[in-house]
């Protein structure tokens, strides 16, 4: 006899499933508002992504191929440590590769591959109410997306301009889903806000922590918020990866000595390794190949 | 006499709601677009195996009248623990039988502006999903427009869920199943007859 109890399938239990199960269907019914549900303790510190594994247990089936991206990176701790973690409480099958992830569970990157038909994006969210830093009562805040109040966000934005000359966010960018609720889209560089709009995919946001879950339907409007007069963009890099070559995706900034010596590379690990077994080599990617 | 059969429930509990629930989560993030449900047939026929995946003692549940019975109480009491309410009002979800009168939207919990997520979710039993009059839906989910036929909405819906999508935040998401499949009309989607 296995004296070892066995965990449920995808670790939590039924019940707690159908709870969280519920919640999302009502954030899926009402885009861009967040639904508090009641998050568990996971066997993983908070900040480590509690709320979107709590959303990827409650959704995933043993036919699902789960990735798990920390930033764009496949192969940092986090992702590998949540991707060993539904390896072994729910036997899934993982990949690296976008294309063949039915679930991709992020820590604030899309993947450059645009996503698809069928798939699911998870994000793991810190904070999940964009008017938190604004102001810290959620009796208020909860008014404030009650009656659609969203000024002050835009005296936020454009505190910005004044101070700066331009909107200084780079992350955590506010957007507008649907022309209804302002939305946080977690802490994803504002490069990846474009990729929210009308995507094909379905995207959950889970917030272990504080207790929030809210979603993106496929082929929704995400609008970044702006100004006429200063509209919305995203960042720019001046070169391309120095492994792919790639250009137009975003670029992680990689120390190589103590002398100030840099490189930029992409983000996004698996894109960059499938440019780099197609053939598509970066201005270092050269320098290691004669090596 | 005391029955103790209350009908089977889930062969494989675990597998069996997974399956169902993402056949409802695909239907909600793609209105209109029929999704299959699982071959599981219960005391609520087809309807049951969304009783069985959503519903525990955390949920109230309305009946309509042709499913308020002792077999189906028995069912829902014994597999769910979920409690049955008279007034959809009060209900969680509100379960309709084919051939039974929706509850007016408007009857039903519809959620408030700070909490519009405590509304009532009405998962009707329709004659068939094609068959019926044209409707265009349009919405978070669609690509541009989509149309369906259920056969079996009562004759003011497209008047009712237009009051319903007015509400928006608030209001009703609906669950249309037939045929041994599901189509979602969450409470963001716009519906005019064709």
């Amino acid at each position: 006899m296995n004296a070892v109890a066995n965990y449920n399938f995808a670790y939590l239990d039924e019940q707690t499933k159908r709870m969280i199960r519920r919640a999302i269907l009502k954030a899926v019914a009402i885009p861009g508002y967040q639904v508090p549900f009641s998050s568990r303790e996971m066997p993983m510190p908070y900040g480590w992504g509690t709320g979107g594994v709590q959303v990827t247990a409650s959704i995933i089936g043993p036919d699902d191929v789960l990735k798990v991206i920390d930033q764009g990176a496949d192969d940092t701790t986090n992702a590998v440590s949540i991707r060993a973690f539904f390896a072994k409480v729910a036997q899934v099958a993982t990949t690296t590769h976008t294309a063949e992830a039915t679930i991709i569970q992020t820590r604030h990157r899309i993947p450059e591959r645009k996503l698809e038909a069928g798939q699911i994006l998870v994000y793991q969210v810190p904070i999940p109410e964009p008017l938190r830093f604004l102001e810290p009562r959620e009796t208020e805040t909860r008014k404030m997306h009650a009656l659609e109040e969203y000024g002050l966000m835009h005296v936020k934005l454009y505190e910005d301009i004044a101070r700066h000359g331009r909107i200084a966010t780079t992350y955590a960018y506010p957007v507008k889903v649907e022309g209804r609720y302002v939305m946080d889209p977690s802490p994803t560089p504002k490069f990846d806000n474009p990729k929210m709009h009308r995507s094909e995919a379905l995207q959950l946001f889970g917030a272990g922590r504080e207790h929030r879950i809210y979603a993106v339907p496929p082929h929704t409007d995400v609008v970044s918020l702006d100004f006429e007069d200063h509209p919305f963009e995203i960042q720019h890099f001046e070169q391309p990866c120095a492994l792919c070559g790639a250009e137009g995706v975003y670029l992680d900034e990689v120390i190589l000595d103590d002398r100030g010596g840099h490189m930029y590379v992409c983000s996004d690990t698996d894109h960059c390794e499938e440019r780099r077994d197609a053939g598509f080599v970066g201005v270092l990617g050269m320098q290691e190949a004669a090596e | 006499m005391l029955s103790h059969d209350f009908g089977a429930g889930f062969a494989d509990p675990v597998r069996d709601a997974q399956a169902v629930f993402r056949a409802i989560l695909d239907a909600l993030a793609n209105p209109g677009t029929p999704q299959n449900l699982p071959a599981i047939d219960t005391e609520m026929g087809r309807l049951g195996s969304i009783t069985l995946t959503l519903t525990d003692h955390d949920t109230a549940i309305w009946l309509s009248p042709a499913l308020d019975t002792e077999a189906v109480r028995g069912f829902v009491g014994f597999h769910t623990g979920a409690s049955i309410v008279a007034d959809p009002a009060k209900a969680t979800f509100a379960f309709v039988a084919r051939g039974d009168a929706l509850p007016d939207f408007a009857r039903c919990n519809l959620g408030t502006q700070e909490y519009p997520d405590r509304s009532t979710t009405i998962v009707a039993e329709m004659s068939a999903l094609s068959g019926g009059p044209t409707l265009v839906l349009r919405g978070p989910g669609i690509r541009d427009t989509h149309e369906i036929s259920p056969m079996g909405l009562p004759g003011d819906f497209v008047a009712q869920w237009r009051e319903n999508r007015e509400l928006f935040p608030r209001g009703v998401d609906l669950l249309l199943v037939a045929e041994g499949r599901v189509i979602g009309l969450p409470r963001s989607t716009r519906i005019v007859e064709a």
